[in-house]
């Protein structure tokens, strides 16, 4: 595999960026016009890692236009990447590692797809991809860095290696990746699109950053005077953000820090419906959690209320 | 094989990992670990002889403090982070790595070769593999940048190859400089422990060398077991079997047995 010049190319992704408006006005539209925003064929940077705050919302409403060949990169890519090789809708996966996590197995759908070469992964270390989302978000064509050297992820990957100008020794140049659109979920933002994330950041802010377009949804929109209040806790600047929709509940089933926990169970229904039918089990899941679903309400009808409001308690009582 | 070869009765293999696992560990060292049985190894060292080791999870989490029986899954969730010192995000939590603050790296079960380079990518053929594999996550990187790396795995022939298919994690790679030669100047794989015995790396060919076997197991066991040419010290050390303190604390770290087993 070669990397392409529209990953890494810098000045092409700067004059980008000139060329958009830093709008400090109101970001605030429908969670629908945000996922319209989401062009055929672009890369784009899911936020959130694994089944931890990850743009779910975004995701299936982006889904829900039947896009058609996307890039999709994420360090740890959990089931919406299956959706997304599922759906049609992905040409390419660039990832660290794809599956749900240990007790759930091997992907049985990204086997299916890569073994029979309809869809490729682009590998790369965690904190090789995680480099390539910085380097992007400090403006640069690539990052020096020690990870990934030696392996076969080098070649396999087309990555290089560069001199160090200073000491002679052997480095990494791990590629940027600028993202055409950056899909994220924050716990809140004012309506301008100053974003605050509580909890681990992930890769958010370098993504946000380093993307062509941003489109966030967040669990709660407060007042600017709030986010004035703890300037410290905005990892993302208004300027930075295209749309920002109201969604509360926009990871779930995925975790969302301080506020709800994940369901295990779901993702075991979901995988047992891949166990018994394959692909058509992905097919069915997104026909009724995805497609089906008019509004967010109408997805969210679908867990019980008691069921939430358990996920509710154990997400406040793993952060007391 | 497992806890039967072992002669350690009613130990599982991932017990044995985490007991194993936990005596490499020194107080006041910092260590990357991830779930499974480097974490039971981890805590269970905390438990004992390590209280001020300090864990770092790839989630971007430093020093968390876990509730027994609310380990977690994945190493970027709410119980992973519980009662964290630091929440520096994933990226700079391998930064940290990067820049040598991470004593020791453990890395859970693979295929692994005699060098101790580690597959976790694709068997038979990359671009179109017979089996994918998840990737990398974040091993490439704790092999790459820890300073004493320790493999957790179950000792199987499956495992156990004399070269791996693709190398996702970077060992000793072909023996001998070419880990520095490829710019890797600091760290790597020290210790190899299984369900078998501990292994360590012969310092000039940096081929895999049993060191010690665990009680009732004995060298031609472990060779049964060990597809390629394995060099053994000229001692091989007998280890102590866990304790009924050592499980008595796994097994109240672990009450429903997720974890071990």
């Amino acid at each position: 595999m070669t990397i392409s010049p529209r990953d890494y190319d810098f000045r092409i992704a700067r004059r980008r960026l000139e060329a958009k408006p830093k709008s400090a006005g109101e970001k605030l539209v429908s969670l629908e016009d945000a996922a319209a925003r989401v062009p055929d064929g672009a890369i784009l940077a899911f936020g959130g890692i694994l089944y931890s705050r990850t743009p779910l919302a975004l995701i299936r409403a982006v889904l829900r236009r039947r896009p058609r060949g996307l890039t999709i990169a994420r360090n740890l890519m959990c089931y919406e990447g299956e959706w997304c090789m599922v759906a049609g809708a992905a040409d390419k996966i660039i990832t660290a590692w794809m599956g749900i996590g240990l007790p759930w197995g091997l992907s049985r759908i990204m086997r299916e797809y890569v073994e029979s070469g309809r869809v490729p992964i682009e590998e790369w270390s965690h904190l090789g991809l995680g480099l390539r989302f910085r380097a992007a978000a400090m403006g640069l064509p690539f990052l020096p860095t020690l990870t990934m050297l030696g392996s076969d992820l080098m070649s396999v990957g087309g990555s290089k290696t560069v001199e160090c100008p200073y000491t002679g020794e052997t480095l990494h140049a791990v590629p940027a990746l600028y993202p055409d659109v950056a899909l994220l979920h924050v716990q809140r933002a004012d309506r301008f699109g100053n974003c605050q994330i509580d909890g681990y950041p992930h890769m958010d802010a370098d993504i946000a950053f380093a993307a062509a377009t941003v489109l966030v949804t967040a669990e709660e929109i407060v007042p600017e005077e709030e986010i004035r209040r703890h300037p410290d806790r905005t990892v993302i600047p208004g300027f930075a953000v295209d749309a920002l929709a109201h969604v509360p509940w926009g990871s779930y089933p995925h975790e969302c820090y301080g506020l709800y926990d994940s369901e295990p169970g779901h993702f075991g229904e979901y995988v047992a419906g891949i166990q018994a039918h394959g692909a058509a089990g992905v097919e069915r899941y997104l026909e009724r959690y995805v497609y089906a679903p008019a509004a967010h309400a109408d997805y969210l009808a679908l867990f019980p209320d008691a069921m939430r409001a358990d996920a509710e308690r154990r997400g406040r009582e793993l952060c007391s | 094989m497992s806890a039967k070869a072992s002669a350690t009765g009613a130990v599982t293999p991932n017990e044995l990992l985490a007991v194993m696992g936990s005596r490499e560990l020194r107080d006041h060292q910092t260590v990357f670990t991830g779930v499974g049985a480097p974490m039971m190894a981890s805590v269970l060292a905390q438990r004992l002889h390590a209280p001020r080791l300090t864990m770092v999870i790839e989630g971007g989490i430093i020093g968390p403090q876990w509730r027994p029986g609310w380990l977690p899954i994945s190493t970027n969730e709410m119980r992973a982070a519980y009662h964290a010192q630091m929440l520096p995000g994933i990226t700079d939590a391998f930064l940290i790595a990067q820049r040598g603050f991470l004593d020791v790296g453990f890395i859970g079960g693979a295929q692994v070769d005699q060098y101790g380079n580690l597959n976790t990518s694709a068997i038979g053929g990359y671009d179109r593999p017979k089996v994918r594999l998840p990737g990398s996550g974040g091993a490439n990187d704790i092999i790459s940048l820890c300073q004493r790396v320790i493999i957790l795995t179950v000792h199987e022939k499956r495992r156990f190859i004399p070269k791996v298919d693709f190398i996702t994690s970077p060992g000793h790679l072909t023996g001998g400089d070419s880990r520095e030669r490829a710019g890797l100047l600091f760290g790597g794989v020290a210790r190899v422990v299984t369900t078998l015995g501990l292994f360590g790396f012969e310092p000039k060919s940096r081929r895999m060398r049993l060191e010690a076997v665990y009680p009732g197991v004995t060298v031609e066991q472990v060779r049964d077991h060990t597809p390629f040419d394995l060099l053994v010290a000229d001692q091989v050390a007998t280890a102590a079997a866990p304790s009924d303190k050592e499980l008595e604390i796994l097994r109240a770290l672990d009450p429903d047995r997720q974890f071990i087993g």
